[in-house]
């Protein structure tokens, strides 16, 4: 049974005040949130032990400057204990990199929240954030998708965090603005918030009281893997879709998965030299440069895309508008379905790459 | 056209396994396929999707990857990885749109010289009918 916190105040006051609870209190050592820049409308993800410094902290403003996951990740030596308020996609992909021994769980108390979508970079570029906000709110508490999310947001069927230590109520919630419901799932944050005098009452956390809203999103998921033409054109669709490649990587610099340091397409193994531009010349009478951005796309593909939570953080990132997000989600997704995996949903559950069993897919091979 | 095209495969053998395979129908005198372009590895597993890919996107019409049946590898389960590697690739190709059926994984053991000799001459048939690897016309990729 979970436990849950009532406070009368909008739930980002609310999460702040449990917030600060735990750093005044020394129940944690860190607090870790989306924070307001001095600047008008700029946001960024901070890491807080001070408790004057929490006054700025935004945590479920729907932003997201880097995937958190990737940050929480770099915490892995510290050991100090740290309350992160973090999206469910972002705590997804932190489960993916503990999976791969790059993050440790212990350290944080997670809270996450049902999310109502992120907006993109460019909206904080163009300093839109403060007059999107209002509009952004209302359409969450009345569950719907605010129009001008990541268009990943709106086919994002995992919006109820999984794993979570708490989970704050957003979306579907209409009385957001003057009570904040906080659940406590595990036992380490009912622990922590012992302390904590708000109203405390135990009721079990609804997971299917969603779904209504999962089978809108799934429904434009479906549509959104339909716009991309790339299975019905081939190759051709291929070249007119990473075609626009420039081979600057930045799609894996900010995805929350591709960890590796020395990635594989970052070494010379996949450089031209003169002998190899002059055998393909000599083959082709041309060459396109950079070459091989497809096969950097396929290659990257098929290291991670089973494990793409769909942050849409690739998309954002894209200098040639490569919807690389969408496309790495279609992939992922059917890859996935064939393990029967879902990234993210339990730190227990192993990549698919890394094991194996005997008894299966049989018939490959032996005709 | 189809009858006089050649088709050029790119195969990743096992040492241990499809390799020796095909050394046994050497020397037995059995006659395989000119389109098999085998490449020696160590194991089956050591062949990352990324090589197939290569191969694909450089005008091979096909690309096989040869290892020993499951339960024999050399280093016990590599070839397991491999299975599971492979089955990721083909899905990503068939989503791209791409043709999954010019990727092959065959396991042949070193005392089948004659499973070497069908496996490669019936991919090599179904290629043959299949045609060229258009991406080998494609100049810009």
């Amino acid at each position: 049974m979970d436990q849950v916190l009532t406070i009368k105040k909008s739930t980002e006051a609310g999460l702040i005040d449990l917030l600060t609870y735990l750093l005044k209190n020394k129940k944690v050592s860190g607090v870790c949130s989306l924070r307001k820049t001095k600047k008008q409308g700029k946001f960024d993800y901070a890491l807080i032990t001070d408790p004057e410094l929490l006054h700025d902290v935004v945590p479920l403003h729907p932003l997201m400057p880097v995937n958190a996951g990737k940050m929480l990740s770099n915490m892995i030596k510290m050991e100090m204990p740290v309350a992160a308020v973090i999206k469910p996609c972002e705590l997804r992909s932190f489960i993916e990199l503990v999976k791969r021994s790059q993050g440790k769980l212990e350290n944080f108390l997670l809270i996450s929240y049902t999310c109502g979508g992120a907006l993109p970079l460019t909206a904080t570029v163009e300093n839109k954030v403060d007059t999107m906000l209002p509009d952004y709110g209302k359409t969450v508490a009345a569950g719907n998708e605010f129009e001008h999310i990541r268009e990943i947001c709106k086919a994002c069927e995992y919006f109820v965090p999984f794993n979570a230590d708490a989970t704050v109520s957003l979306l579907g919630e209409t009385g957001a603005d003057s009570t904040c419901k906080i659940f406590l799932h595990s036992d380490k944050a009912k622990e922590i918030l012992q302390g904590f005098e708000v109203e405390k009452t135990e009721d079990e956390f609804d997971r299917t009281g969603y779904d209504q809203i999962r089978e809108r999103r799934k429904k434009y998921k479906e549509e959104l893997f339909k716009q991309i033409k790339i299975q019905d054109t081939g190759l051709d669709g291929m070249i007119d879709v990473f075609g626009r490649c420039i081979g600057c990587h930045a799609c894996s610099r900010v995805c929350p998965i591709c960890y590796c340091v020395l990635c594989d397409f970052e070494s010379s193994t996949y450089d031209y030299d003169n002998t190899i531009m002059e055998q393909e010349l000599s083959r082709k009478g041309g060459l396109r440069l950079p070459s091989d951005t497809i096969l950097y796309q396929i290659g990257r593909l098929s290291h991670m895309s089973f494990s793409c939570i769909g942050c849409g953080q690739c998309t954002e990132v894209c200098p040639s508008d490569i919807p690389v997000s969408v496309i790495f989600r279609k992939c992922g997704e059917k890859v996935a379905e064939i393990f029967e995996y879902i990234p993210g949903r339990d730190v227990n559950e192993q990549v698919p790459v890394t094991i194996f069993k005997e008894e299966e897919f049989e018939e490959i091979g032996e005709e | 056209m189809t009858s006089d095209f050649t088709p050029k495969i790119v195969s990743f053998l096992c040492k241990w396994c499809t390799y020796s395979g095909a050394d046994l129908a050497g020397t037995s005198r059995m006659k395989y396929p000119p389109s098999i372009l085998p490449i020696r590895v160590m194991c089956s597993s050591r062949v990352n999707p990324v090589f197939l890919v290569k191969s694909f996107f450089h005008g091979a019409d096909g690309v096989l990857i040869g290892g020993c049946h499951p339960g024999d590898c050399h280093y016990q389960s590599g070839n397991y990885h491999t299975r599971r590697r492979f089955i990721i690739l083909s899905k990503i190709f068939e989503c791209l749109g791409l043709e999954s059926e010019r990727l092959k994984l065959a396991w042949i053991s070193a005392a089948e010289g004659a499973r070497f000799v069908k496996v490669t001459t019936e991919f090599t048939q179904k290629i043959k009918n299949m045609g060229e690897n258009p991406a080998k016309r494609k100049i810009f990729i």
